[in-house]
């Protein structure tokens, strides 16, 4: 297991490998040397917990390279991490999704927020857990953010993802598709607009209904399968649309308030990704 | 593994009082709250925990 930090997830993702019999190496990505000409042959697959997105896009592709199976894949990863090839992914895949545009400069950003209309919202391409998002009501709001964001140094930040704004019913869905199995869902409550747990949202179980069900799968599908978290917002209509899918998931609050054992789910699609080593005995990760 | 030596903090230097803990735990300063990661056992030793970076996430 590639990671950066051992969290309760990556605990819990050890516990249910070592309850399979499975002894898996822990590989930090901030200790990790990868000498280009040395593959590994030591691992049947390796799963990825890594949370930078380019550090754990670099190590995928390496690992892929030396033929090493990987969980979720660079593919996964690579799309996943980027909110602009998400949502094109998805809407290749005929889902719905928020009304987005993209733009390369304030001006034509601010000419995209008045056509989409406000509120909206401004977010990063890479980045997660709420960071950097932005609520624009007004178009003065609007330029001290894009203002704001000319003034940031990655070019990164100069690519605008503006979105219309749904206004969810204070909370959105969470749900967990591993494999081709919606496993489980949760509601994040928060009476703040952005709903991540990591902000503060309360989570509680979701029914998977089959709408649910529906464009979970589909969603993960569109991105290129695995094991990943699909966040859904319900608009003012009652519909739903899929937001952003999360390929290095967190899970600890869905697993404790639904029961669903997601870590044990995850390390099973691992094994079965993986492949008996040729010189015998266990898997290894 | 029992840890039994007096734990400092690299940050402030505080005193940390041991606990069970297990390699790549992470946890809080009680004096200065810095986030720290148990990087060795025996002897036990903490270092700054991986810091949030511009694209980390889910």
């Amino acid at each position: 297991m590639l990671y950066t930090k051992l969290r309760t997830e990556e605990r819990l993702i050890l516990e249910a490998m070592r309850r399979r019999g499975v002894q898996p190496d822990l590989i930090s990505d901030e200790a990790v040397l990868l000498h280009l000409d040395r593959p590994w042959e030591a691992y049947d697959a390796v799963l990825s917990r890594s949370l930078g997105h380019w550090r754990g896009l670099h190590a995928l592709w390496v690992l892929e390279t030396w033929g090493v199976p990987t969980l979720n894949n660079s593919g996964v990863a690579g799309v996943c991490g980027n909110k602009l090839l998400t949502t094109l992914a998805l809407l290749r895949a005929g889902l719905p999704v928020p009304r987005t545009a993209v733009t390369f400069s304030p001006a034509t950003a601010k000419q995209a927020l008045a056509e989409l209309g406000y509120p909206a919202v401004a977010k990063p391409v890479v980045g997660s857990w709420g960071r950097l998002l932005a609520r624009l009501s007004t178009p003065e709001e609007a330029d001290a953010v894009l203002e704001h964001k000319a003034a940031l140094a990655s070019p990164l930040n100069h690519v605008y993802y503006l979105q219309q704004y749904v206004n969810k019913p204070g909370r959105d869905i969470r749900s967990f598709v591993v494999g081709n199995e919606t496993i489980c869902a949760i509601y994040r409550y928060s009476s703040h607009w952005i709903t991540n747990t990591a902000r503060g949202g309360a989570a509680a179980p979701c029914p998977v209904a089959p709408e649910i069900d529906r464009l979970s799968r589909a969603a993960a599908r569109a991105v290129g399968g695995g094991a990943v978290a699909v966040d859904l917002l319900e608009d003012g209509d009652g519909r739903l649309l899929v937001n952003e899918v999360n390929h290095t998931m967190e899970f600890r609050n869905a697993t404790a308030v639904t029961g669903i054992d997601i870590a044990g789910r995850l390390v099973d699609l691992l094994l079965d990704l993986a492949q008996p080593s040729a010189r015998g005995g266990g898997v290894a990760c | 593994m029992e840890v039994r030596s007096v734990v400092r903090c690299p940050g402030c230097d505080g005193v940390i009082p041991p606990e069970k803990w297990q390699l790549g735990d992470i946890l809080s300063c009680p004096e200065c709250g810095v986030e720290l990661e148990v990087i060795n056992l025996e002897p036990c030793e903490l270092a700054l925990a991986p810091q949030e970076e511009e694209d980390w996430g889910q």
